[in-house]
């Protein structure tokens, strides 16, 4: 009897593995991918989906086959049996979360730190870290850096530093955004170009130095998996790498006024030419 | 302050010239179970309120264009929304009204340690309440910052509104720092001789640990929302970066409250369930030592959390890490009371009714919502459905489908205690069916909005979500609708409801242990001392053989 118990028990608990993980790998929620970030994004959607989903219905099974199996017939008058607790099995049911929760923990900080999320400790909390980092990886980098005042939160440009130092990656394209209400204006220093739409080109770091001129705005774009917090007088930064050709759309995030659902742009990913052509087209001085 | 000891209650605690009969319920009466129903009606009110508001959103968002009202009204009706809902009807319902019943009860008392506090602790609340709402007719414009009230868009937006909003949250908070310190006082100095911490039913732990952090936090929110409104008033610049203020540190000092309260919210509506399962299912609640820790680990998680509200705030990354950590922690200890309500419930003898229905539909609800909270406290992860409607899906299945189902599932239960009735079971169960199917509909497409990419707090949206937008709204249609067959059942029960005696149930918890509707000073005698609260299929009065006779049928 123990024996049929255990090894029902044991069936369950794969079928209901099984089922977590094919839902959670063939069911698609999101929207499509469109950077390097939503790469590794995704991959962590599907290790979660999956998770809860074993977690959800687990518990729904317990709790549906109880309510039948054990509900009170009619003429029954009798208590249940007064069970007030189980040791071994309080210690199972702790262990499970904890160990569930230290291996999302684990992995999540994985993505992060994919994602460049670790970096920008570096230029967040010490700027003079952030100088000579900078400095040692991209001189560019580094005098952009000495002129700007601390940044205070976003995904840092780790990602964009190490593609850059590889082969064949070019250094990072940094725009500057200033979120108004209710407008998203970018501004290209190199170029001298000012536009109410951002253009990058695929496959090349873009870093995104923000701030805001009124209240709190947010820059997300669903199809990159990234939002950032537009502050006025702190500054924001976000890296990140465009890995499909098109037309994205740019969302206000944070509540921000009557407006606030209109506050809408796009981002363009230009093929590596277009945004040449883009960028000779638009740039005001050196167009030759 | 009258200290009320198990002593000096006997003769003279009712005051002289109480007006009796139903006219108490208007008076400012020092009875804690009038007062517990004064704040269930009057949170009931607020909720009705927090509901047509509520409709109003839905409403403005079956099409994706801002067309059904103004887009400064639509952020005055999502400002109310959710300042009506959380200050004026969960918390005051699930700590004031269910605590303020049903704890001397528990502790064995004749009234609350400081009665007279605990009604001045409830009469804040109507006159705030209406303060608020009336802030929309009376100041030309309410606030519409968001019941968040981030600077320095609540500088910037009509100033009236948001000093209104401002000084009636005070008072609330004010009111729910009076019921705290009474709860504590209560729990701790009033219980019955003989009766021991560990033999309290679970509740009084509930309630006992939401007071620890409505003391140690509401503070918090008190002193911010002060700042705020100098900024305002005064033109300080605490929080306006043009005077060189910081904005992210009001979300720091606004989450540390503001985190913590959906503990608040949360935690008693835990207790409540915690009361309810074994009573409907005949069997002890499972586990009773690790749900009084469990209660203790999540009170000391929820003040150690709040930054994950601020991932894409500026806040460092070694904060966005430690609150990632801290914060998916809290589903070890949640985990633990869910495991333990599933053994509760396995191998008991189950009676599917309406106070059944509604706890087991929290629980089902409650799971969905801390998964999504458990893939939210990831930074990764939250970084793309921050201010999302993912988010707006999250919290209403823990808010909604977890603590306002706890409510409905307790009138239930309760009702008959304080009223001596029973409430109808056929038009409880339409209730449960029409709530569940609404929620649900309503909040569960929200999730893939989110994701997706519809932002929350907006009045248009791209018209790719309209469908299902649409479907959310029929689901807030049905939740409206679902309030029909309670308001009936609570209208047509007391005129024409079945007697329910005193225990109907047939419980073991010493509120049972009483008339129903419970004389003024709770017992004719002494009060009874109850060490097992739970101890269904053991104790020889509530078996098959002693009254247990009296045992209605299932339903």
């Amino acid at each position: 009897m123990r024996i049929r118990t255990a090894a029902t028990t044991g069936l369950a608990a794969a079928a209901l593995v099984v089922t977590g993980l094919v839902i959670g790998t063939q069911v698609n929620l999101l929207p499509e991918d469109a950077s390097t970030n939503a790469f590794a994004y995704d991959s962590l959607f599907q290790v979660l989906f999956s998770i809860g989903t074993m977690l959800f219905l687990g518990i729904l099974i317990v709790l549906v086959y109880s309510l039948v199996r054990f509900r009170r017939r009619p003429g029954e008058l009798a208590d249940g049996p007064p069970i007030e607790g189980n040791l071994p099995l309080e210690i199972v049911w702790t262990a499970i979360p904890a160990v569930v929760i230290l291996f999302v923990g684990i992995y999540s900080y994985d993505i992060y730190e994919r994602m460049g999320g670790m970096a920008s400790f570096d230029h967040g909390a010490m700027d003079h870290a952030a100088m000579e980092h900078g400095a040692m990886a991209d001189d560019v980098v580094a005098t952009d850096l000495v002129r700007r005042p601390r940044i205070w939160g976003g995904i840092g440009p780790a990602a964009v530093i190490n593609d850059a130092t590889q082969p064949g990656a070019s250094s990072p394209i940094t725009v500057d955004l200033a979120a108004m209400q209710f407008a998203f204006i970018f501004q290209y220093p190199e170029a001298g170009i000012t536009s109410g739409e951002l253009h990058v080109p695929l496959g090349q770091p873009v870093q995104l130095r923000m701030e805001a001129r009124d209240v709190i705005h947010a820059f997300w774009v669903p199809q990159f998996r990234l939002k950032q917090d537009v502050i006025p007088g702190q500054p924001t930064l976000l890296s990140f790498t465009a890995t499909r050709a098109g037309t994205y759309p740019l969302i206000c995030a944070e509540l921000c006024g009557p407006y606030h659902g209109g506050m809408r742009s796009n981002v363009v990913v230009h093929e590596p030419d277009d945004y040449m052509a883009w960028l000779a087209q638009n740039t005001p001085a050196a167009a030759t | 302050m009258t200290v009320a000891t198990p002593r000096d209650l006997e003769p003279q605690l009712q005051e002289p010239l109480q007006p009796s009969g139903w006219l108490r319920y208007f008076s400012f009466s020092v009875d804690h179970k009038v007062i517990g129903l004064q704040y269930l009606v009057c949170g009931f009110l607020f909720y009705l309120v927090g509901g047509l508001l509520a409709g109003a959103i839905r409403t403005e968002l079956v099409t994706p264009l801002s067309d059904f009202m103004p887009r400064d009204t639509y952020n005055e009706v999502l400002t109310l929304h959710g300042t009506v809902m959380i200050f004026l009807w969960i918390v005051p319902v699930v700590n004031g009204a269910f605590g303020n019943y049903l704890i001397p009860f528990y502790v064995g008392a004749r009234d609350m340690a400081f009665p007279r506090l605990n009604a001045v602790a409830f009469w804040m609340i109507p006159p705030a309440g209406l303060l608020l709402i009336s802030s929309y007719f009376l100041a030309g414009a309410a606030a519409q910052s968001g019941w968040t009230a981030y600077p320095p868009l609540s500088l910037t937006t009509p100033a009236a509104g948001q000093v209104v909003w401002i000084l009636s949250v005070l008072l609330l908070g004010g009111s729910s720092i009076f019921g705290a310190v009474n709860f504590i006082a209560t729990v701790l100095k009033l219980r019955r001789p003989g009766l021991k911490l560990m033999q309290l039913p679970m509740y009084c732990w509930a309630m006992l640990g939401t007071s620890l952090l409505v003391v140690l936090s509401t503070p918090v929110l008190a002193g911010v929302l002060i700042l705020l409104s100098f900024d305002i008033i005064a033109h300080t610049g605490f929080f306006n970066p043009a005077l060189g203020g910081n904005v992210v540190v009001y979300q720091h000092l606004f989450w540390f409250y503001s985190h913590p309260a959906v503990y608040i919210m949360v935690l008693p509506a835990f207790g409540l369930v915690s009361e309810i399962l074994p009573v409907h299912a005949r069997k002890p609640l499972f586990g009773y030592t690790t749900m009084v820790y469990s209660i203790m680990g999540i009170v000391f998680l929820g003040l150690i959390v709040w930054a994950h509200h601020m991932f894409t705030s500026g806040t460092p990354p070694w904060m966005r890490l430690f609150f990632t950590i801290a914060t998916s922690f809290i589903a070890v200890p949640t985990g633990i009371k869910f495991f333990n309500w599933l053994a509760t419930l396995w191998g008991g003898k189950i009676a599917l009714n309406s106070a059944m229905l509604f706890s087991c539909g929290f629980i089902l609800n409650f799971v969905f919502g801390g998964i999504t909270g458990i893939t939210l406290a990831q930074v990764p992860f939250d970084i793309h459905v921050h201010d999302t409607y993912y988010v707006v899906g999250h919290f209403h299945y823990i808010v909604y489908g977890g603590t306002v189902f706890v409510i409905f599932a307790s009138l239930y239960h309760w009702y008959p205690k304080f009223t001596g009735k029973m409430l109808n079971e056929d038009l409880g169960r339409l209730h449960f069916l029409l709530t569940f199917i609404g929620f649900n509909l309503c909040f569960l497409p929200q999730h893939w909005l989110g994701l997706n990419g519809m932002p929350r707090r907006v009045a248009e949206y791209d018209p790719t979500f309209t469908t299902l937008n649409q479907v959310s709204s029929v689901g807030a249609l049905i939740m409206a609708i679902s309030t029909l067959p309670l308001l009936l059942n609570v209208v047509v029960t007391a005129i024409n409801g079945k007697v329910a005696g005193d225990n109907p149930w047939n419980a073991l918890t010493p509120e049972w242990l009483t008339s129903s509707p419970p004389p003024v000073e709770n017992w004719k005698g002494e009060a009874p001392l109850v060490t097992e609260p739970y101890g269904y299929g053991r104790a020889p009065e509530s078996d098959a053989t002693g009254h247990a006779q009296t045992l209605e049928p299932a339903r």
